[in-house]
């Protein structure tokens, strides 16, 4: 089954709530899958920092020294640890580096996700606890999108759980379940996509990252999936400034959207939105099947 | 007048209270207020009940209804009134897919949109939407009238066996086995009776095609008898 949520927010004044707005809209949904939750926040960019946000089954060593281990291999990083998860912050320039590095240097650790923006947190357990144990509610940001996850397609571990992310700021949430993943993920690997599960989403993450790699922006790389995937889905995506939402063409994943001048809101279900402010007022609809939606921060500007 | 507030109160205390009216109870209008979105409300019905619920609602809201008067003054998440056997169902904003589904008698009206596959194995139900439907609508509808006042989606009447459909505007796309049909004067004499109970004044069943079943996918015929 599995719950998902998403709010993109247009009004300035909403963005220290939005951890706070999305970690209610996604505890709503928990019983539309208890297994694992995650949550993806884009905290905005400050210009020429990056953030990587790493996850650990021994955060209890992993993470002592991290950042003076960092400066010896070359990488000057500021390091915040949150239960499992650690958000280390580096020159932007270094992203490409620091991947090789980690795995040197802290090779137990697992890479959530990385970009100029988003911060990614995901654990095995309820959404109330997932969120509490990363202090989500105190989170700001422009947008954010969460899960809740009913497992189906592979193990329930803190990996198989989403947000996806397999490029830079890109990231992913999915109700469904996919029946050519298999033979994708073949030709993504060929073209130079790692992998880290053997989880459909994943496969569907990194076919939008290899096609926005190509040139398409997000808008054009949905449109895509609608042709090359083949199963159920309704996925919802955020990247650095942009938040996109389509469903399969036989739609029978649920999804309802709510706008006003203050935010674009997506739940599974009505009841994700019915916190959110003004939403006695909001235009209210259900996406249209195998129909790309999407928002922008950059292209609104 | 018992008013239950959803926000306050668990929805079983509703939904046994609506249970457990005895016959010939007097106060049989009930108010629903804050629904946000619970699934189930007013579900089981099986007395000639009022409820009048102020907000929208989600999954299953008046399922299996038998006799009731739901009005929901909001949009209805999927399968609203599933399985009616009588009574009346009405949707003042838009209902998610497969509204009226499996429905074998009452009257479901939603004055906003359906999404997909609404009246999805028809058995009797009459369903009157005043905006439009979407994909796979009336799918292996039995029986029944379902008439959509605005357009609808692919696939419309896909597997159909008896269910009557009346579309004012355009099908993107027939199912199989489903045809347009001569519309008679005692189809449009039951297409004005249902725009009346459904409130809808401002359209006249002229205004409407017909659709039906060509009776080739479920009759059997002989001279494909080879292939068995």
């Amino acid at each position: 089954m599995c719950g998902i949520v998403g709010l993109f927010l247009k009004d300035k004044t909403l963005e220290p709530r939005l951890g706070d707005l999305l970690s209610d809209m996604l505890i709503i949904m928990t019983d539309r899958g208890p297994d694992s939750a995650g949550i993806a926040i884009y905290g905005g960019a400050a210009g020429g920092k990056a953030k990587v946000t790493i996850q650990s089954a021994n955060p209890g060593t992993d993470f002592v020294g991290l950042a003076d281990d960092l400066e010896k291999a070359g990488i000057a990083a500021s390091v915040v640890v949150k239960s499992t998860h650690a958000v280390i912050s580096i020159d932007a320039a270094q992203l490409p580096d620091i991947r090789a590095a980690l795995s040197s240097i802290r090779p137990n650790t697992r890479i959530m996700g990385s970009g100029e923006s988003v911060e990614i947190f995901k654990e095995i357990g309820l959404p109330k606890d997932v969120v509490a144990r990363f202090d989500v509610r105190a989170m700001g940001g422009t947008h954010g999108i969460g899960h809740t996850r009913m497992a189906t397609e592979s193990a329930v571990t803190t990996l198989g759980a989403h947000p996806f992310s397999t490029g830079a700021d890109q990231c992913l949430v999915h109700n469904g379940s996919l029946s050519n993943h298999n033979n994708l993920r073949r030709e993504l690997v060929r073209e130079g996509m790692t992998f880290e599960t053997q989880n459909d989403s994943e496969v569907a993450a990194a076919y939008l990252t290899a096609e926005m790699a190509k040139g398409k922006d997000l808008g054009q790389a949905l449109t895509g999936a609608l042709d090359d995937l083949d199963g159920f889905f309704t996925f919802v995506v955020g990247t650095k400034s942009g938040f996109g939402v389509v469903r399969d063409p036989i739609a029978c994943k649920p999804a309802v959207m709510a706008e006003t001048d203050q935010y674009v809101a997506f739940g599974s279900e009505y009841r994700a939105l019915v916190n959110l402010p003004g939403i006695e007022t909001a235009r209210v609809w259900e996406p249209e099947p195998a129909t790309v939606y999407f928002w922008d921060h950059d292209k609104a500007a | 007048m018992p008013v239950f507030d959803l926000s306050q109160t668990p929805l079983r205390e509703l939904n046994s209270a609506l249970h457990t009216l005895g016959a010939g109870a007097n106060d049989t209008e009930f108010e629903v207020i804050n629904p946000r979105g619970h699934h189930a409300v007013a579900v089981g019905i099986d007395a000639p009940v009022t409820v009048e619920i102020k907000g929208s609602v989600g999954y299953y809201c008046a399922g299996m209804n038998d006799g009731g008067t739901v009005t929901v003054h909001g949009s209805a998440g999927p399968g609203v009134a599933e399985n009616m056997m009588s009574g009346t169902v009405v949707i003042e904003g838009d209902a998610s897919q497969y509204a009226g589904a499996t429905g074998r008698g009452g009257l479901l009206v939603i004055k906003g949109n359906a999404a997909s596959r609404c009246g999805i194995s028809m058995k009797g139900i009459d369903i009157v939407v005043q905006g439009s439907i979407g994909h796979m609508s009336a799918f292996m509808g039995q029986s029944g009238h379902l008439v959509v006042c605005g357009d609808a989606g692919e696939a419309l009447g896909d597997s159909l066996y008896e269910a009557k459909l009346f579309v004012r505007g355009t099908v993107k796309s027939l199912g199989a086995d489903c045809i347009e049909k001569q519309m008679k004067p005692k189809h449009l004499a039951k297409l004005a009776e249902l725009l009346e109970q459904a409130g809808i004044t401002d359209v006249k069943p002229e205004e409407f095609k017909r659709y039906g079943s060509a009776r080739k996918l479920y009759n059997f015929n002989i001279d494909n008898a080879d292939a068995y």
